[in-house]
């Protein structure tokens, strides 16, 4: 595996970044509404301060202007300025980015690890006990939406146990482990909502990909060679049956973006997520661009990841 | 008689499915002795492939399972024996090699990795002294530039070659019984003979037992000392080589015989290819009596009422039918 072939595949996410951001900005710009709607019924600010403002941020120039605008300062590093929060986009992405990519992380690792070795070990004994009842919680885990296991949770360990809290809070004024276990707490609904969802299409996936390969020949050439069933499963069915797996996770990305949407808006988790759901309500324009193409360019870097990870797997993958 | 290399008794292998039992191999007998090549021949479906992974205990179970026989190893009944101890047996005593060479080797290792894995396991050698001994056995079956390919993978190699690579694996710890099952099958004629020249040069250097199994008479002629025929999971004959080919006894021997096609007649003096009528039998509800009297000739009116028993003609010369 090359650096080359990653440098080039970095390069090619350029053009299609920009026609992601092209797309983004035009729809946006269709759509109604733009952060100073609001002015406009405020009373107390006079029309020809109004359309003295909107000349100002050139909010009436042509889309193509506009687009160029914010591309232009977008490269210089000039993400624009959030009108209903008084601050920069950036500073406001940056301040909400890690708690996404940490719920988000740590419900996809969660999953992985839990998937992996379920979805197996589900392959190697079809149709027996341990594979009906991995089916089941798979089945149960994919059929219902977020939203619902969110609501479920909160009622379950929050409000009839009292375990958990269902508000997620950025300011903890606690100090050492109590501020960690804090935290640890209160991300624990969100990460199992999130990760029960993926794990349950994860274990699914596994599942009936070791199940394709367990049946081919190469596997009976393993199993000829003495070296045990377990070594035979580990070595050479799973890294053939990951190969699948891993362009169907990166090809979920985005579906997990948009749960950790949802998630996010339950539990009140202060990530991007929140972030972009309050900035549409509030017409925040600039902050709707911004999120969503950070999303987009999340969703290129796993694909990335994901290529590099496929041709690590399968040697006939060649990086040219 | 000195004890056989491998000594198959009454085995039957049978397999549950949705649509009921299937009898795969149904009562079948079958020696090997030390340095003996004995040829499996009969249509597709008729059991050999099945027999053969019996010996190795490579079937599913389930839905496969031992009916009754035994497998005698070197008088050691192997049907009895646990995973663990077949993992002894697996590569290091009998070693086996497929019909689709394109699709046994492990598409993500390196041939060399996949050779020093059995190497490594059964020799007790570190993983680099296990790939130089990778990289001799893959000279031994002359595969050119060994040392460079040793890191390819198999879609680097074709068919023919993947062949040999799964020879070399075979063969690398030096098995007494190498089952080869339909290995030339899968490739185009003059591969085969060159697959079957290496397998009988391998069994001179390392002087294993081979059990050919075929469908391909002509492979049989050329290789084997002796040949059994099988039919709907039953051996229906059984006799050397020369006696089979010279004087067939059992109606099916006959037309597999009759339908290897010839090049030494011209056009005009060759009869039409004769085929045998009809398919195998479903081995889910085999008919009683001889399986094959429905696509014989000579069927008569005892052949459908009992299973005629695998009687001797001739020295070693075998056949289980009324005439």
């Amino acid at each position: 595996m090359s650096r080359q072939y990653i440098i080039r595949r970095l390069l090619i996410a350029i053009p299609s970044l920009l026609g992601i951001s092209l797309v983004l900005f035009t729809i946006l710009a269709l759509a109604p509404g733009d952060p100073f709607e609001e002015l406009a019924t405020n009373p107390a600010v006079p029309p020809e301060v109004r359309a003295a403002l909107r000349a100002k941020f050139g909010l009436d120039d042509p889309v193509w202007t506009r687009y160029l605008h914010w591309i232009t300062a977008m490269l210089q590093g000039d993400w624009g300025f959030s009108f209903v929060s008084r601050m920069d986009v950036d500073t406001l992405i940056l301040q909400r980015l890690p708690v996404t990519l940490i719920v988000i992380g740590s419900s996809q690792i969660i999953s992985i690890l839990v998937a992996l070795p379920v979805g197996v070990l589900a392959a190697t004994r079809p149709y027996s006990l341990f594979d009906q009842i991995a089916n089941t919680f798979a089945f149960i885990g994919f059929s219902l939406p977020t939203f619902f296991t969110g609501l479920l949770f909160i009622l379950v360990f929050s409000i009839q146990l009292d375990w958990l809290p269902f508000v997620y809070r950025a300011d903890i004024d606690a100090t050492g482990w109590q501020f960690y276990w804090e935290h640890i707490k209160q991300a624990i609904m969100p990460v199992m909502v999130l990760g029960l969802f993926q794990g349950a299409s994860l274990v699914r996936y596994v599942r009936s990909s070791v199940l394709d390969v367990i049946k081919l020949d190469y596997v009976t050439t393993a199993r000829s060679k003495g070296i045990g069933e377990r070594k035979v499963i580990t070595k050479h069915v799973v890294r053939n049956a990951l190969i699948p797996v891993v362009t169907l996770v990166a090809l979920q990305m985005p579906i997990v973006f948009g749960g950790a949407i949802v998630t996010e808006q339950i539990f009140r988790v202060p990530g991007i997520g929140s972030l972009l759901i309050s900035a549409m309500l509030a017409n925040d324009t600039p902050v709707v661009m911004a999120v969503t193409f950070v999303f987009a360019c999340l969703v290129v870097l796993f694909n990335l990841i994901a290529d590099i990870l496929y041709g690590w797997l399968d040697p006939r993958i060649a990086f040219r | 008689m000195a004890e056989p290399l491998l000594d198959i008794q009454g085995l039957k292998t049978w397999f549950k499915t949705d649509d009921g039992l299937v009898r795969a191999v149904d009562g079948v007998d079958l020696r090997i002795d030390r340095g003996e090549t004995v040829g499996v021949v009969g249509e597709s479906g008729c059991g050999k492939t099945v027999t053969a992974r019996s010996v190795l205990k490579l079937i599913d179970m389930p839905p496969g399972r031992f009916e009754a026989g035994r497998i005698l190893w070197q008088g050691r009944d192997l049907i009895p024996l646990d995973d663990a101890e077949m993992n002894k047996i697996r590569s290091r005593e009998i070693a086996i090699i497929f019909q689709e060479p394109m699709t046994s080797l492990n598409p993500v290792y390196s041939v060399g990795e996949q050779i020093a894995e059995v190497i490594e396991l059964h020799q007790n050698l570190s993983r680099k002294q296990a790939l130089v001994g990778a990289a001799d056995m893959l000279k031994l079956v002359n595969i050119p530039n060994p040392e460079r390919r040793v890191h390819d993978y198999p879609h680097q190699f074709s068919g023919g070659m993947r062949q040999r690579v799964m020879i070399a694996m075979a063969l690398s710890c030096q098995p007494k019984l190498l089952i080869a099952d339909e290995p030339t099958t899968a490739l185009d004629v003059t591969i085969q003979a060159q697959i079957l020249e290496l397998m009988q040069e391998m069994k001179e250097r390392f002087g294993m037992a081979i059990m050919l199994i075929t469908h391909a008479m002509g492979v049989v002629a050329e290789t084997a000392q002796r040949v059994v025929v099988m039919y709907a999971g039953k051996v229906v004959e059984e006799a050397p080589v020369g006696a089979l080919f010279g004087n067939p006894r059992h109606p099916y021997t006959q037309g597999l015989i009759r339908s290897i096609p010839r090049v030494d007649r011209s056009a005009g003096q060759q009869a039409r290819l004769e085929s045998i009528p009809g398919t195998v039998p479903s081995l889910l509800d085999p008919p009683p009596g001889c399986r094959f009297a429905a696509r014989c000739k000579y069927a008569m009116e005892i052949c459908t009422q009992a299973i005629p028993p695998l009687k001797e003609v001739a020295p070693g010369h075998k056949v289980a039918c009324v005439l």
